[in-house]
């Protein structure tokens, strides 16, 4: 019973994810179109991020405050994404010792 | 020139393990955690790998086992698990337009390793991307989950607790750091960003919309949106 499951689970999951490299890759897309495709990468990353990243301890927004403002500085002070990524965990590992 | 040809391919691949690498470390905890909540649930720990291995869709796992722990029937869980991972077929659509691929067998593995994460790292590189860069962060990404993911299960809470939540905000901060380089070069990308962001908080918020389809909702609502007030400007200058 689980096996199936996770064999449904593995067949949904692969198809949307599948699917658009057969159908569109190779074709000239409209102008429009290919706009609208480049724009989904940042679009999705503010999707992503907001609310989730200020709900990420449950019950304590300003876990997830504290860790979005020092995501946020170190990456507009020019840190690159693993600096940033190691930044906010040491920065919030403090903020849970002190507070 | 085969030379060159494959030591080209493999420093493009190197490459895509070094962007990958912020990947496997946010994976880490995420994975863990799913190993040992997949061992609370039940599940033995071939079931646990077997769906990382062949699942490979976080969000979508953790649901399955908050279903099971339920008692959710199969049919329910998998219908569940495709409403979660739609989203994936808007980043596949993009990622279509970004990688030039021609042989079908390399188009059907890059799709299996399509994630929230990998897509992130691999449609933020300027220029066209090369498939080997994109196989080098979908390999190190899917070895993190999978790896990690019976490493909870075997070991259960290894890492001390405050390491555990701080390391929640692993996957956000990687986020953030591929969005804001881009943000600081172009004020399409902080609209994009912006208006998705803002869309979303409201569907989460005000609408019982599931998670996923808020996302694909709020994308395609800041994409068209944005691509028109440009496509108005770009037309009419003035206005």
């Amino acid at each position: 019973m689980m096996l199936l499951m996770i064999a449904g689970m593995a067949f949904v999951t692969y198809v949307p994810r599948m699917l658009p490299f057969v159908m569109f890759s190779g074709k000239e897309l409209h102008p429009f179109v290919k706009g609208v495709l480049n724009n989904v990468p940042y679009a999705v990353l503010g999707a992503l991020i907001f609310p989730s990243i200020f709900l990420i301890k449950e019950g304590d927004v300003l876990f997830g405050v504290v860790g979005a403002v020092a995501a946020f500085a170190l990456a507009f002070c020019g840190a690159n994404v693993i600096m940033v990524v190691l930044g906010a965990i040491a920065i919030l590992s403090a903020y849970t010792f002190l507070v | 020139m085969e030379a060159t040809y494959s030591v080209k391919k493999t420093s493009d691949f190197r490459l895509g393990l070094q962007a990958g690498l912020s990947i496997a470390i946010g994976y880490m905890p995420v994975a863990l955690t799913f190993g040992l909540l997949a061992r609370t649930t039940g599940l033995t720990f071939a079931e646990t790998v077997l769906m990382s291995l062949f699942v490979y869709a976080g969000a979508a796992q953790y649901i399955s086992l908050s279903l099971i722990a339920v008692g959710t029937g199969v049919m329910e869980i998998v219908l569940t698990t495709l409403i979660v991972n739609i989203r994936h077929f808007l980043m596949s659509a993009s990622l279509t337009e970004r990688l030039e691929e021609h042989q079908l067998y390399k188009k059907l593995m890059t799709a299996f390793g399509v994630t929230d994460e990998t897509f992130s790292v691999i449609s933020t590189q300027t220029g066209k991307v090369r498939t080997a860069f994109a196989a080098g962060v979908m390999v190190i990404s899917y070895g993190s989950w999978v790896v990690f993911s019976g490493v909870g299960h075997l070991m259960g809470d290894i890492m001390p607790g405050f390491l555990q939540v701080s390391m929640s905000i692993a996957l956000y901060a990687m986020f953030v750091g591929l969005l804001v380089p881009s943000m600081k070069k172009s004020v399409k990308v902080t609209y994009l960003a912006a208006v998705a962001a803002a869309v979303n908080s409201l569907l989460i918020f005000y609408t019982d919309l599931s998670g996923g389809w808020s996302i694909v909702a709020s994308t395609l609502v800041s994409s068209l949106m944005v691509e028109w007030v440009w496509h108005m400007k770009r037309r009419n200058p003035r206005g």
